[in-house]
């Protein structure tokens, strides 16, 4: 009760005393307040469990939760809609919205904003987290995002981000959804130092969005790491990929993608850990590539790509390929398989490495004879192929191999 | 019955075949293990010499043995002991040699340079591989008149299982390849000791490949620890039969 006539005495001061700040409990309802803020106000939220949902906030306002108090949906309902511009919302944490087929439930919500910041929220249980729809110059940074979905079709995404411009997603955690980072038709966005990890499709999924960067970001455990589809200028830096176990599980997987780097990533422990199909003119330079079932997979649609200066090691297989036809560069990359000789000492290797092996091409046409890989037989038949190749493409090649491992 | 592997174990440890052996093995370890930094390449190397090196020798060497001190056989069997006692302890003695002598050439360089978990089943397998065959080894000295039938039928064995398997394997997987033939390939599999070894090898070092081929054989078998039980169960299989067959016909033979 004297919440709030604190509230309604700050309401009663003169319009000048702009930019107020508004405490509000578990005992009123946030929407009233909202609903009598004006532009530029900050709400401070006191700790407790709040059962109030579809929160729609139609100001510039700041919202601060102390202590992170917990906003309930009950398994039924979404929590914030964010439709105003400049709005920020920080240290609060979100829970239990409902699922339906109907509406994308969603933690919070931006709809046709821009300048909205939500940081350093909890957003657990979710069907969506945080959901952004055509909305601009968008922050989101320093979220917790966990959930426990088990399948794609019951679950919904981290961080959503459909038809918007100018994001930053940063430094968040996102664990246990359908894809950790979701971005359809977003372009020149960035995301960076985010870790998502034990999504049940992907870390991080790109439909038509040009022109993104992501950078630094760490991806584990998840279906697959970042799947890029249909999008061109994508940059991809300095991220790690790891863990991504399964017959369609890659560290990226790039559909019809063109004009993109990807450039000083790891890549450990992934059964793939580049599939290329359909894109053309990607760089890719300077990657570790360690301990994966195959490095890269590169299917003949592909063109115009550059492999160079990459260190592949401990690989099964290095490159894998579905045709004959090879149109991509590979050049001074380290192959900790190759055989070759420098006999000019210039750290370059005198005749060409095949990286794509016999048994590889074999086991891809009769995948059981996977079981005798590895055995003296197959070693046999992959020197006999070193020296007369006549299964493996022979276009396929790196003709400066390096001797020396690249320090990345 | 302790008595006699007891001398038996020191007799071929001081034997000079079992010492150029562990040397060897030694030798090999340290400068595959020290090439490069690169550890696996190195594990792969081994794995390859240990398939290879370890059947054969441990085969043709318990075998040869076994034919040489078959008089001192017959000197023991008229004192009264039991056949299968003295067969089981002339067993014991000469695996746990043989596996001394590969503990220490192969697995000792390995815990130093690189101690892993893989090395640990590279280990492992090549104890285990020695146990069977010299398990077959004593069991070609039973069922051979002579010893150098005997030491034929010890090559014969051990390259079968280390080349001419696989061959038949492959061709048999080539040529019913349009079939559902995984579930066969996985019992046949296990009619060799030396593709059951690799197995568990294969499975330390290269699960993300077998992760990636569809199809309920790598899924089921070589996607989850069922692999490495059903390897590990039917090489101890590949122990105990050919000894038990081994003491049965012994038991009855005319010396």
């Amino acid at each position: 009760m004297i919440r709030i006539l604190t509230i309604l005495s700050f309401l009663m001061l003169p319009a000048a005393a702009f930019a107020t700040v508004i405490r509000t409990g578990p005992d009123s309802l946030l929407q009233h307040v909202l609903d009598r803020a004006r532009p530029g106000d900050t709400i401070l939220i006191a700790p407790g469990t709040y059962k109030q949902h579809d929160i729609v906030v139609r100001t510039p306002v700041t919202i601060i939760g102390e202590n992170y108090p917990v906003f309930d949906g009950e398994d039924k309902y979404q929590l914030f809609i964010i439709a105003a511009d400049r709005v920020s919302i920080s240290g609060i944490t979100v829970q239990q919205t409902g699922r339906s087929s109907m509406v994308d439930m969603a933690g919070i919500r931006l709809q046709n904003v821009s300048r909205v910041t939500v940081s350093n929220c909890r957003v657990i249980n979710t069907t969506y987290g945080i959901y952004l729809q055509n909305s601009k110059n968008c922050v989101i940074t320093n979220n917790e995002i966990k959930s426990s979905a088990t399948d794609e079709l019951q679950s919904g995404n981290g961080v959503h981000a459909w038809k918007s411009d100018s994001l930053l997603i940063r430094a968040n955690n996102i664990s246990g959804h359908r894809d950790g980072i979701y971005f359809e038709f977003v372009t020149g966005s960035v995301i960076t130092g985010n870790n998502s990890r034990n999504n049940v499709r992907y870390g991080l999924h790109f439909m038509f969005s040009h022109n993104d960067t992501y950078i630094r970001n760490t991806f584990q455990h998840n279906g697959a790491g970042v799947a890029v589809m249909y999008s061109k200028h994508v940059v991809m830096v300095s991220n790690i990929f790891e863990e991504h176990w399964g017959d369609a599980s890659y560290g990226i997987l790039l559909k019809d993608i063109s004009d993109s780097r990807i450039e000083f990533n790891r890549f450990a422990h992934n059964t793939i850990g580049i599939f290329m199909e359909g894109s053309n003119r990607i760089r890719i330079l300077a990657n570790a590539f360690t301990a994966n079932g195959w490095a890269m997979r590169v299917q003949a649609s592909c063109e115009s790509n550059t492999i160079e200066n990459n260190n592949f090691r401990e690989n099964s297989f290095d490159v894998a390929t579905n045709g004959t036809l090879m149109l991509n560069t590979y050049r001074n990359n380290y192959w900790d398989k190759y055989e070759g000789y420098d006999l000019n000492r210039d750290g370059t290797g005198d005749v060409p490495y095949h990286p794509v092996s016999v048994y590889s091409i074999l086991s891809e046409k009769i995948p059981t004879s996977m079981i005798l890989y590895r055995s003296f037989l197959t070693n046999i038949i992959d020197q006999a192929e070193k020296i007369m190749p006549s299964i493996i493409p022979d276009q396929l090649r790196d003709d400066t191999p390096k001797m020396k491992k690249w320090k990345l | 019955m302790l008595t006699v592997s007891k001398y038996v174990f020191l007799d071929l440890l001081k034997n000079r075949s079992i010492l150029v052996y562990t040397a060897v093995l030694a030798v090999l370890s340290f400068t595959l293990l020290g090439l490069d930094g690169n550890s696996a390449k190195g594990l792969l190397s081994l794995l390859n010499i240990t398939l290879l090196f370890v059947p054969v020798i441990t085969t043709l060497f318990s075998a040869i043995y076994f034919f040489n001190s078959l008089e001192f056989i017959e000197l023991l069997l008229s004192q009264p002991v039991k056949r299968a006692g003295i067969l089981l302890s002339e067993y014991a003695g000469m695996a746990l040699s043989l596996s001394a002598a590969f503990v220490v050439g192969v697995g000792a360089p390995l815990m130093v340079l690189l101690p892993i978990g893989a090395s640990f089943v590279l280990i492992l397998t090549g104890v285990l591989l020695t146990f069977i065959f010299t398990s077959i080894g004593l069991l070609i000295f039973v069922i051979s008149r002579d010893k150098t039938r005997g030491i034929g039928a010890a090559i014969i064995v051990s390259l079968f299982f280390t080349l001419l398997f696989d061959g038949l394997m492959m061709a048999f997987i080539f040529s019913f390849s349009d079939y559902p033939i995984e579930k066969a390939v996985v019992g046949m599999i296990g009619l060799n000791p030396v593709d059951l070894a690799r197995i568990l090898m294969l499975l330390q070092l290269d699960v993300a490949v077998l992760m990636g081929y569809s199809g309920a054989l790598f899924k089921d078998f070589l996607g989850s620890s069922a692999g490495s039980i059903y390897s590990v169960a039917c090489m101890l299989l590949w122990i105990v039969v050919p000894l038990l067959l081994a003491l049965r016909i012994f038991r009855k033979k005319d010396l």
